[in-house]
């Protein structure tokens, strides 16, 4: 049975996790959209042109790029990279807004909302409402916004209203929870185009069935440049949805999908963003869903952390989740210090800017690919590109010429302002 | 006594009766028992109390605020329940519990149930938990006697009544509006409109929430509901302009 065909009665579960808890004002619009959802899902037409507009909109089919130094260098497998970064606003994002645009369409509705966390998604998403002409609110915490203000000024620019959330924490959960409240008020005009495989049915389903056009691709061109299917396939999982597109050009294959998490500070510092590969986590319900969480005894959220802000999430695909639990999906977390290093060999030895959030998958497979055989293959999935965020990447990378330069920066600013 | 057995006999002459709210630990529980002093005082049938949670996502930036800054405090679930406790045993109004499902999930059905009903409290609302997911909890509360509450909205089509209909115990709780806790309803045909749809499904009492802040609201919602439920408007006025105030509007609310 595939993961999709749910039993009588278990819509939208996958194993004890999944689900759709949501206030009852929300019933109608979810059973709208799951209608809609099923309508396109099994209308041919639908993907054909979800396909074309990927193709001549964001460049897909995106490359999978060989490795050579880089091999050469660890020694071990050959490494190759599915390339989400070159696409349109630069990270596998897009993948799933133009869906979720062409949707909108068929439900008829003009206006799209938006959570972000690092901006990638608000940005796609404005990106797609300019295109189709939709009025679109983008929710961001307030810390989000202070850390990402190039993002912010895209998304601005594009059209978008951005609103900073001063809730809770001021990050990606706060954006959720926002966006929930825009909805349950505007949902007879309104989608909410949630950005990543969680939340509540049908939307780890519906963002899982967009991005999967990444595996499809990659499975087809790692066999016409290899001859062979990949040993091992790594992407990394703050929601979920790359890695769950990914690996679904592999899960009847006879490969191995490795899911990496935000390591943070490490497993015994409480400060990361792993929900599975460490054990801090457990089973709760929240923001529409059942799945692991990090939280305390009582269900309260607990702080988060990680070097890629696209990462700082609490929960957990329910798919991934399930997975995970069944053994198919193994799961590991790297630290923000093996981040930083695995940027620095990918760019100096490949000229590849991977983002931080990619980073993690990097990592990972580069750790692994070291003591595999040299005729074996490694898959990573590049989600995004380092270069757009240079605010953040400078950081981590502590560059003190960057530094120097922001700082005249900002006296030339100072010095215009008082003239 | 059941829920709906004491609302029976607790109606009186009273235009309606008024189910109150209180953020528990907000803005402390010394707060919390001067304002349930004052409900009391005024005669308000029924009180909710919000456990807090850090993702109410069912709430407008009122009750927001004040489920973050409670769990910033320290409040913890186990010091609302034992709050509950000391509430039921000292007043004469009803006491129900108000959060989102995790408190529950973590804790188990079962033992909060049991927990819940240890307390004094006499039923639960909880806005996350739609009820294709509430079988167990329901059918554990059916058992010991709690009633959970269940919401209605101007979403909801008449068969989803129906089905919610056949679940209610104690009272529905028509949500007025679209929307989060916290701004006003415009009180009119459409409020009435869907208390008639709603009647139309079930024969236990009738609950309006969302919005009501005034004598005005009470005068419009005694004619078509039984109770009429103040959230943000308490809550507003006791930050805004204090306890005399508070006393102020719950006189208003309940004057015959
Ligand atoms: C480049 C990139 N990769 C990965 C992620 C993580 O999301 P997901 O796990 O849904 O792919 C993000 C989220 O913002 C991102 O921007």
């Amino acid at each position: 049975m595939g993961l999709f065909d749910f039993a009588e009665g278990r819509e939208g579960y996958y194993g004890k996790f999944g689900g759709t808890f949501l206030p009852e004002i929300l019933h109608a619009t979810i059973e709208e959209l799951k209608a809609c959802f099923r309508e396109c899902k099994n209308d041919p037409s639908f993907w054909r042109e979800y396909v074309e507009l990927m193709q001549s909109y964001s460049g897909r089919p995106t490359p999978v790029t060989y490795l050579p130094n880089l091999s050469a260098k660890l020694g071990g497998a050959q490494i190759y990279v599915k390339r989400e970064d070159l696409n349109h606003t630069g990270s596998h994002k897009v993948n799933n807004v133009i869906g979720q645009g062409l949707l909108c369409k068929r439900l008829g509705k003009k206006r799209v909302i938006a959570e972000t966390g690092a901006g990638q998604h608000g940005f796609a998403t404005a990106t797609m409402a300019a295109k189709f002409g939709f009025d679109c609110t983008i929710y961001m915490g307030a810390v989000d916004v202070a850390r990402q203000r190039p993002n912010v000024f895209w998304m601005e620019n594009l059209g978008a209203e951005v609103v900073a959330v001063t809730d809770g924490q001021q990050t990606l959960k706060d954006a959720i929870n926002e966006a929930m409240r825009d909805w349950v008020t505007n949902m007879a005009d309104t989608h909410y185009v949630l950005g990543t495989a969680c939340g509540p049915h049908p939307f780890p389903e519906m963002v899982s069935w967009f991005q999967s056009i990444v595996g499809l691709e990659a499975r087809e061109q790692i066999l016409a440049q290899t001859g062979k299917l990949p040993n091992k396939v790594f992407a990394c999982v703050g929601g979920g949805s790359n890695a769950m597109g990914l690996f679904q050009g592999f899960l009847d294959d006879d490969v191995e999908l490795i899911g990496c998490e935000a390591g943070g500070h490490g497993p015994e510092s409480h400060q990361h963003a792993s929900r599975l590969a460490y054990t801090d986590a457990s089973l709760g319900v929240a923001q529409g869903y059942k799945t692991y969480f990090l939280q305390n005894e009582e269900g309260n959220m607990n702080e988060t952390h990680s070097i890629a802000a696209g990462l700082d999430y609490i929960g957990v695909n329910p798919i991934m989740a399930y997975l995970w639990e069944q053994g198919r999906v193994r799961f590991d977390a790297a630290t923000d210090d093996e981040v930083r290093d695995a940027l620095r060999l990918v760019m100096s030895t490949e000229g590849l800017i991977p983002a931080l959030e990619s980073t993690h998958g990097f990592a990972k497979a580069l750790q692994e690919a070291a003591k595999m055989n040299k005729d074996e293959i490694v898959l990573i999935n590049m989600s995004g590109r380092g270069d757009k965020d240079i605010f953040t990447v400078a950081d981590a990378l502590d560059d003190n010429k960057w530094k120097h330069f922001i700082s005249q920066k900002a006296a030339q600013y100072a010095q215009e302002k008082n003239s | 006594m059941s829920l709906r057995e004491y609302l029976a006999t607790s109606r009186g002459d009273k235009p309606m009766q008024i189910m109150a709210h209180v953020v528990c630990g907000y803005p402390s529980f010394e707060d919390n028992m001067r304002e349930l002093e004052i409900m009391a005082a005024n005669g308000v049938d029924v009180v909710e109390l919000q456990f807090p949670f850090s993702e109410p996502s069912a709430d407008g930036p009122l009750f927001v605020r004040a489920n973050e800054l409670s769990l910033k405090a320290g409040t913890t679930v186990e010091q609302c329940f034992d709050f509950m406790a000391q509430v039921s045993g000292k007043f004469p109004f009803k006491v129900l519990m108000m959060g989102y499902y995790n408190t529950i999930f973590k804790m188990g059905e079962e033992k909060y149930i049991a927990r819940l009903k240890e307390a004094g409290g006499v039923g639960f609302i909880v806005p996350d938990l739609p009820i294709e997911e509430a079988g167990e909890l329901y059918s554990v509360a059916d058992r010991e006697g709690i009633s959970p509450i269940v919401l209605m909205t101007p979403t909801t089509s008449d068969a989803r009544m129906e089905v919610l209909g056949k679940a209610a115990s104690g009272f529905v709780y028509v949500v007025a509006r679209k929307g989060v806790t916290g701004s006003k309803t415009q009180m009119g045909d459409d409020v009435s409109a869907l208390v008639k749809r709603v009647r139309q499904h079930t024969d236990v009492p009738v609950a309006v929430g969302f919005g009501i802040s005034s004598r005005e609201d009470i005068d419009f919602l005694k004619d078509i509901a039984d109770i009429a439920i103040i959230g943000t408007a308490a809550l507003k006025t006791w930050e805004e302009q204090g306890p005399e105030a508070f006393d102020a509007l719950f006189a208003s609310l309940t004057a015959r």
